[in-house]
């Protein structure tokens, strides 16, 4: 069968068509060497390359060139806008930190001058109560003396008069005077 | 006229797969016949395209996954040129990512079953190679002038040696096209040759499984000479590039 063919493809001129084949249609040595095929594959050589050339120069080249700037150029602004966030959010740091210590600043100030204003309502309502005070206790120390004196004067009459009777009732005279007197000695004494 | 191998059941012809066939009926390989070469040529073109035109068809700065393959491919080889040449190689980016993309998709299709292979063929990747010679001579020529021909003149070495060192840098100034063309041209054959010799023994019962264990493993390690191949090609296109524009040592 194959042999058939074989002869077949002889028959149609197989060692006609080639100096390199051989009559039963394989190759005879390399047929790399063979001079009959070469400007045929040198032609459709330069013809593919020239095509592959003005296809990757024109379209293929241009294109995966303007892909690659594009993400360049987009990594590129993506990280310029995060720079400029990043440094956006430290500024806003730093204007929290300082509005922070602004407030704590006014927020001391502000306790301070509320201390200091009580501080000087305490002080003049103590004065105040301390005037109060005085002048309640000189008027209670006036009022004690007073009920005092007249407790003492009240002492010295019950004393005599006491005095008197008592003399009386043991049957001395009722010199009043005699015994004033000596109720103010004792009195004294 | 079968070979007498035919008869055995062993046959393999592990050269076939690099014969350059009309695509449309018999008939001699004229050097404008549509051939096998040029539809697989054709189909590294189609990918480059649909990788480029439907990979950035959203143009989004967040990628899809096609787009950010793209992307990848683009920055690899601009960071290459950008890193090897200098700054002032970048204009050469576009020639470069054409050298790296047609043999990154030709040796990558090329592992494709039945396919063919172009970067095998000694004819594409001596255009390419030798393209890369005369254009790095004629850039290094223009730019610099008669002060490229520095670059076979070590300034640094001492005065005795010079001469001698000239001649062995021009010799292998000159043998650079050859190794460039020859190195990718060498890995894909050697590598797929091998292949087919798996292949063909994977048709005996006895050794099919160990046969096809080194197929996957063969398979595994001429995908990474693709890739390896592609990026060295490049590479040393930069490399010699970078001695056009710059020659001073």
């Amino acid at each position: 069968m194959a042999t058939e063919t074989l002869a077949e493809g002889v028959a149609h001129g197989g060692a006609a068509l080639s100096s390199c084949l051989g009559a039963n249609g394989s190759a005879i040595g390399m047929p790399q060497l063979c001079v009959d095929w070469m400007p045929n594959q040198i032609f459709w050589l330069l013809v593919a390359l020239t095509a592959i050339y003005f296809f990757l120069s024109r379209i293929g080249l241009p294109r995966i060139g303007a892909v690659l700037a594009e993400r360049q150029g987009t990594i590129t602004n993506d990280l310029a806008a995060a720079e400029e966030m990043k440094l956006q959010a430290v500024a806003a740091e730093q204007a929290y930190v300082a509005a922070l210590a602004q407030a704590r600043a006014d927020a001391n100030r502000i306790v301070a001058e509320a201390k200091a204003e009580i501080q000087k309502d305490l002080d003049a309502a103590l004065a105040k109560a301390d005037a109060e005070i005085s002048a309640k206790s000189a008027e209670s120390e006036g009022r004690i003396a007073e009920i005092r004196a007249g407790a003492m004067d009240a002492v010295a009459q019950v004393a005599k008069d006491t005095a008197q009777e008592l003399v009386l009732a043991l049957g001395g005279s009722r010199d009043a005077r005699a015994v004033t007197a000596a109720v103010s000695a004792r009195l004294k004494g | 006229m079968a070979t007498e191998a035919e008869g055995t059941g062993l046959v393999f012809h592990p050269m076939d797969q690099f014969i350059v066939k009309p695509l449309f009926g018999e008939g001699p390989v004229m050097w404008y016949t549509p051939t096998n070469a040029t539809l697989w040529m054709l189909i590294a073109v189609l990918c480059v395209v649909a990788l480029f035109v439907l990979g950035t068809r959203g143009r989004a700065v967040i990628p899809s996954r096609l787009q950010s393959v793209a992307e990848v491919f683009y920055g690899f080889i601009y960071k290459m040129v950008e890193d090897v040449t200098g700054h002032d190689g970048v204009k050469y980016f576009p020639w470069i990512m054409t050298l790296f993309l047609f043999i990154f998709f030709s040796n990558m299709l090329a592992l494709i079953p039945m396919s063919f292979s172009p970067t095998s063929q000694i004819a594409v990747t001596a255009v390419l190679g030798f393209g890369v010679f005369f254009a790095v001579t004629i850039i290094g020529f223009v730019k610099n002038g008669t002060h490229f021909l520095g670059l076979f003149w070590m300034k640094d070495a001492p005065l005795f040696l010079r001469p001698i060192i000239a001649v062995i840098e021009v010799i292998s100034y000159f043998v650079r096209p050859v190794s460039h063309s020859i190195r990718l041209a060498g890995n894909i054959t050697a590598g797929h040759a091998v292949l087919k010799v798996f292949a063909a023994f994977a048709g005996i019962a006895l050794i099919a499984p160990a046969s096809i264990l080194a197929i996957t493993a063969i398979y595994a390690l001429e995908v990474l000479v693709a890739v390896i191949q592609a990026y060295v090609f490049t590479i040393l296109t930069c490399v010699y590039l970078k001695d056009a524009l710059h020659p001073a040592h």
